[in-house]
């Protein structure tokens, strides 16, 4: 059998939740070694999209091809064959940056040769590596986020999902965060799926882009043939012109409140 | 499995660094054992019943085996609220995996626990018998841990906050310590009071561990029955909670 040219393909897919539909009918396809954007403000249905390609959430019809897997019937094939670093923090705080990395490698069957080989090269790739015996609780955001994209990739991973990973950095990080990413990516020809609200960041690193807005795709293509058609300068300006509003400003969600509470109180 | 491995490696970890959380959980179970051993010891003793301290020692170790088993177990909120568990619930892994690793290093914690607790006991007086049966007890400890255990990981896996801790202590936790064997004897009690204790599982649990550490006392329903009871009461809580376990969404 031939080689899937896509990396991940998606048709026709919808996700309902009672009567609300989070995703309407989209389609799009992620070519093997891109960087791909998927825009979108607050409950487009960005993250929806992405648990459905992550096997976590079953849509409601229609088909998703990951690596060539089906993320519902193939679901053990299609979760070796990612990483993903989620919107919130999923480091355990209280064990060591290298305990972190050993647990992932554990889980995911890396053999103890490769995981330690691997480990110090994505600690030392995201410059952590001499602060692995430190715990993650004494990291500050950006270097639990760099943590968690070396961690993504320590089982060689051909896709890597990134939800939101520079929310809430300062934009020197984030400009150090991307600048991993990209490095990782071209290294270990890894496919990139990734949501931002920064539309500079994506017009910078997305070889293409899809705008997401209330469950349905608006636009896709190259960020320079977005701008080019809506006539815009920025992709910023593509946006509002696509969608007609701009992207809004994230809300502290729920769980944020909660963090900062337990901060209060001082557990973790 | 090398997912139930390092899982149940990660708890031992977290448990062996929480010193605080160590000592704190043992504040409960001296109380206990001061003001109530040496308090009504000399009133037991007087109503006939022997030593008190000897009698309510194997009950304040399953009570201290008890609150760290349900809380081992809820941590589930703790690790879905911080995110871990979205680690774990992504990997090409069995939930099964997960949930019998997450159980075998809650309910080792709870017995390493219940150990320290022991040796308090021992401290403050509980004299161990020539007749004591450490492998025994340990079996019973164990079988405490993992029952209450597999509780805490029902319960963490429907409930979605902390904001229900107090129900589950106040009307779960505190009432099955309560109503056992643990402060007093089965025997003559109340008619509803003995209906609610022989019901209770933890009853079965400190009969057979108060029979494997004391000669006097123990063993009231028989070492067979206690070892049915608890060993078949844990292998269904257990499938319960991988059940329930296995229906969390992120």
């Amino acid at each position: 059998m031939n080689e899937m040219p896509q990396m991940i393909d998606v048709r026709d897919l919808v996700k309902n939740f009672g009567d609300f539909c989070a995703v309407d009918r989209i389609s799009f396809t992620v070519p093997r070694g891109k960087i791909f954007g998927f825009l979108g403000p607050n409950g487009a249905g960005k993250t929806t999209t992405i648990k459905m390609l992550t096997t976590v959430l079953h849509p409601t019809s229609g088909a998703i091809r990951v690596d060539g897997h089906d993320p519902v019937r193939e679901q053990r094939q299609v979760r070796r064959s990612f990483g993903i670093v989620f919107q919130d923090p999923s480091l355990d705080d209280e064990l060591t940056a290298l305990e972190n990395m050993n647990l992932h490698g554990v889980l995911y069957g890396v053999g103890s040769h490769d995981r330690k080989a691997g480990i110090e090269e994505l600690l030392k790739l995201v410059e952590l590596w001499d602060r692995r015996n430190d715990f993650v609780k004494r990291y500050s955001g950006g270097m639990k986020r760099r943590l968690e994209i070396a961690r993504a990739l320590l089982h060689k991973p051909k896709i890597l999902f990134l939800d939101e990973p520079t929310i809430g950095l300062d934009p020197q990080t984030r400009n150090h965060i991307w600048s991993y990413i990209q490095q990782m990516s071209s290294r270990q020809n890894v496919t990139v799926f990734f949501t931002t609200h920064y539309m500079e960041e994506a017009d910078r690193v997305a070889d293409d882009v899809a705008v997401i807005d209330h469950g349905k795709i608006v636009a896709q293509g190259s960020p320079a043939a977005l701008k080019e058609n809506t006539k815009a300068k920025t992709l910023e300006d593509a946006f509002i012109a696509l969608t007609g509003h701009t992207i809004r400003e994230e809300e502290g969600s729920v769980k944020d409140r909660m963090r900062r509470m337990a901060r209060v109180w001082g557990r973790r | 499995m090398r997912a139930v491995y390092i899982l149940w490696l990660r708890q031992l970890k977290r448990f062996s660094r929480s010193r605080s959380r160590m000592i704190g959980s043992l504040g409960q179970p001296l109380l206990f054992l001061l003001a109530l051993g040496f308090g009504f010891g000399p009133t037991f003793a007087r109503a006939g019943g022997g030593n008190y301290v000897a009698f309510i020692a194997p009950g304040i170790i399953s009570m201290g085996i008890l609150f760290t088993a349900v809380f081992s177990g809820i941590e589930i909120i703790w690790d879905r609220q911080f995110g871990f568990l979205k680690e774990t619930l992504v990997a090409p892994v069995s939930r099964i995996g997960i949930v019998l690793g997450r159980a075998l290093g809650g309910a080792t914690v709870a017995m390493l626990q219940g150990v320290i607790v022991f040796i308090v006991c021992v401290f403050a007086g509980f004299r161990v018998e020539w007749s004591v049966v450490l492998p025994l007890a340990a079996v019973f400890m164990f079988l405490i841990a993992l029952l209450f255990t597999a509780i805490g990981t029902s319960i963490g896996s429907v409930m979605q906050d902390m904001q229900g801790f107090p129900l589950v202590m106040n009307f779960l936790v505190l009432p099955l310590f309560f109503f056992s064997n643990a402060l007093f004897p089965v025997q003559g009690l109340p008619k509803p009071l003995q209906v609610v204790v022989h019901l209770n599982p933890l009853t079965y649990g400190i009969d057979g561990l108060r029979g494997a550490l004391t000669s006097s006392h123990g063993f009231v329903f028989g070492l067979s029955r206690d070892l049915v009871v608890l060993g078949a009461l844990t292998a269904i809580l257990l499938a319960i909670g991988s059940y329930l376990f296995s229906k969390i969404e992120l």
